[in-house]
């Protein structure tokens, strides 16, 4: 499969790419990446990370470590929405144990596994910045805070809805 | 009410837009300071204010700012650190989200002390609907004449670029961050060179916190002898404290570094007291970094003294009996909550963050994550307790970066002040799996160490 920017997302790589120095376009790697990732299936399969290179005009190879260095780039496929819920100290005594076993319960897999429907990935995350609204998990660019079992149930229907439609 | 600085207008409807911000007083600053002041006398208020960088270790701005080279013809950036990853620490993201203004008016100011005309707004990936944010406000920011090419007239020029990480706690360290600015991974360098002298793409640079560039604005308009005259000793000016845990009232608070720490626990003005009625057990007060205490040591230091919110007192004992202020992440436990289970968590997040450069960092906190997950799953020895010890020792001073420190204090604490509960766990393997050891270190006299 071979990968293209559309003109809107090519204008928005060319707007990233303009915030460096001549010669340091490099720089806008990890912005790019997201980009791509956000443009194409939600991970970065090698022919897409292949594309970003020529157009950084970098190696693949420098690529490839940036994106297994960073949690937020999946090198696997990945569900609709991906759960990221936080499991570090501070949710942890808020709760997050009995949330994240709950959403297990409710979409039947366990952590770094998709439904089979291809709708949800469960992930694991460390502490994303939210810690007095906790238990929380993020949900693409959205946070989702102060979790409750009802509230799991909410977001879940809200989700599947958005694809059923 | 204490002194409020930063959070003062944090309730003013709409002052996200740059309408209200302006007729609420804001951009004053970047007034006085391109047209009355100049770059040297810049410097020389915030080195008079006192102020000690927001982003963790405290270091004072003013004398990082004079370490800048300015060799000729080399142009100089300021970055601004918004990786907040820290657990516990969740302050920048409430100013970056509702006092956008704010933060961009200290930009601009800095960045003309420091002579940049390319700031770039490092922010952590997660928080992805705030570069919008930013960029609405750099735009009308730009649309005003704050930004941009000849400033009120004066010549500089300066634009403000926000760039997104992409889910590393490394790259909070400053040198981290720069090799990730340049699109690389966040791996920290070693110093010297000094990112002063030579920092993103070799040239000079200064990486402050976001609350430190922030608290240029106040100390622009008060003048550093004013901002100093707020707080006690060498903790000037107001710190943003972010609560969190089993507290009646998490959130984001402005604190004058004068109140005691029972006080900020208990107040209604603060934290609300513990939730539910519970007892106070242990708190890491300052991120998840710094030394958790217990109770006794958390509201009175060893000597029996009250201990307040500010940078002395946290750290009056060492790390024997104390802690540190840090980022501001307070942390708070309750008499339900289990320090090992608490230790392991932190000490996971530490091996899952690990850059992975240096042996004693990178096998050292992979290997007290295992250690501590044999504890908490009653199979482990009172051999690990000691083993834990060693380990933690052996990452601490002998690393790249301090992140190494930073994995290692916590679990030193933890065996610290609470070894009795690491000695339950082991010896109640069945028990310790359904119950927790609650308060019952408090019946022990020798609990605090000498
Ligand atoms: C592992 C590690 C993570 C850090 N994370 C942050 C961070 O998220 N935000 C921050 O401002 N400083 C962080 N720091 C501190 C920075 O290296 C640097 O000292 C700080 O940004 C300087 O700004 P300040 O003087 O204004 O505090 C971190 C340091 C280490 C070792
Ligand atoms: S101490 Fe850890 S995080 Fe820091 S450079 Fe070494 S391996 Fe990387
Ligand atoms: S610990 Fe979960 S958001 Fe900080």
């Amino acid at each position: 499969m071979t990968y293209t920017f559309n003109e809107t997302q090519m204008a928005e790589f060319n707007r990233l790419v303009a915030r460096y120095p001549e010669g340091k376009q490099k720089s806008a790697l990890l912005p790019a990446l997201h980009l791509a990732q956000e443009s194409f299936d939600g991970w970065l399969p090698t022919e897409l990370m292949d594309y970003i290179a020529g157009l950084l005009k970098i190696e693949p190879i420098e690529v490839y470590e940036v994106a297994s260095f960073y949690s937020m780039y999946n090198l696997k496929p990945v569900g609709k929405f991906i759960f990221e819920v936080c499991q570090t100290g501070p949710c942890m005594i808020s709760g997050s144990d009995d949330i994240i076993a709950y959403i297990q319960q409710k979409l039947d897999i366990k952590p770094g596994e998709t439904t089979k429907d291809g709708i949800f990935t469960l992930k694991l995350v460390e502490c994303l910045g939210a810690c007095g609204y906790a238990p929380m998990m993020q949900v693409g660019k959205i946070y989702k805070e102060h979790l409750t079992k009802e509230k799991v149930d909410s977001i879940i229907a809200e989700y599947r809805a958005t694809v059923t439609k | 009410m204490g002194v409020k600085l930063l959070l003062d207008k944090a309730n003013v409807p709409g002052i996200r837009s740059y309408e209200v911000y302006r007729r609420e007083g804001g951009y004053r600053s970047v007034e006085k300071a391109l047209k009355e002041m100049n770059p040297e006398s810049i410097v020389e208020e915030v080195k008079k204010s006192g102020l000690r960088g927001r982003g963790g270790a405290g270091f004072p701005t003013g004398m990082k700012w004079s370490f800048i080279a300015k060799p000729e013809g080399v142009p100089r950036h300021l970055v601004c650190n918004a990786d907040e990853s820290e657990p516990g620490t969740f302050k920048d993201r409430y100013l970056m989200e509702f006092l956008p203004h704010l933060l961009i008016e200290g930009l601009i100011v800095s960045s003309f002390a420091l002579g940049s005309n390319d700031t770039y707004i490092y922010i952590r990936g997660e928080y992805a609907w705030i570069p919008d944010i930013l960029e609405e406000a750099i735009n009308e920011a730009k649309a005003n004449g704050w930004l941009g090419k000849n400033i009120l007239g004066t010549g500089f020029d300066c634009n403000i670029h926000v760039q997104r990480g992409a889910g590393a706690y490394i790259c909070g360290e400053e040198t981290a961050l720069i090799e990730s600015l340049e699109g690389k991974r966040g791996n920290p360098r070693i110093k010297p060179p000094f990112p002063a002298i030579q920092g993103l793409w070799q040239r000079p640079t200064v990486v402050n916190n976001v609350e430190t560039l922030a608290a240029i604005v106040p100390i622009i308009n008060l003048g550093g002898d004013e901002y100093a005259k707020i707080g006690v000793g060498r903790s000037t000016g107001t710190k943003l404290i972010s609560a969190c845990g089993n507290i009646n009232k998490p959130g984001v608070y402005e604190i004058d570094m004068t109140i005691s720490v029972e006080e900020f626990i208990y107040s209604d003005e603060y934290c609300g007291g513990i939730k539910g009625g519970k007892k106070l057990k242990a708190c890491i007060p300052g991120g998840s970094s710094v030394p958790i205490l217990p109770a006794n040591l958390l509201l009175k230091t060893a000597k029996g003294e009250t201990r307040y919110m500010n940078y002395e007192s946290l750290s009056d004992g060492g790390f024997a009996t104390g802690s540190m202020l840090g980022s501001g992440g307070f942390i708070v436990l309750d008499e339900d909550q289990c320090i090992v289970k608490n230790t392991l968590t932190l000490a996971r997040f530490y091996r899952h963050e690990s850059c992975g450069q240096c042996s004693p960092c990178r096998e050292g906190t992979g290997w007290m994550e295992k250690i501590l997950n044999k504890i908490e799953h009653g199979k482990g020895t009172i051999a690990d307790i000691d083993l834990l010890w060693d380990i933690q020792r052996k990452i601490e001073g002998n690393t790249i970066c301090p992140l190494g420190d930073a994995a290692a204090w916590p679990v030193a604490a933890a065996i610290r002040h609470f070894r009795d509960e690491f000695e339950w766990h082991i010896n109640n393997p069945v028990l310790s799996q359904t119950s927790n050891f609650g308060l019952q270190h408090y019946a022990d006299p020798i609990h605090v160490p000498a």
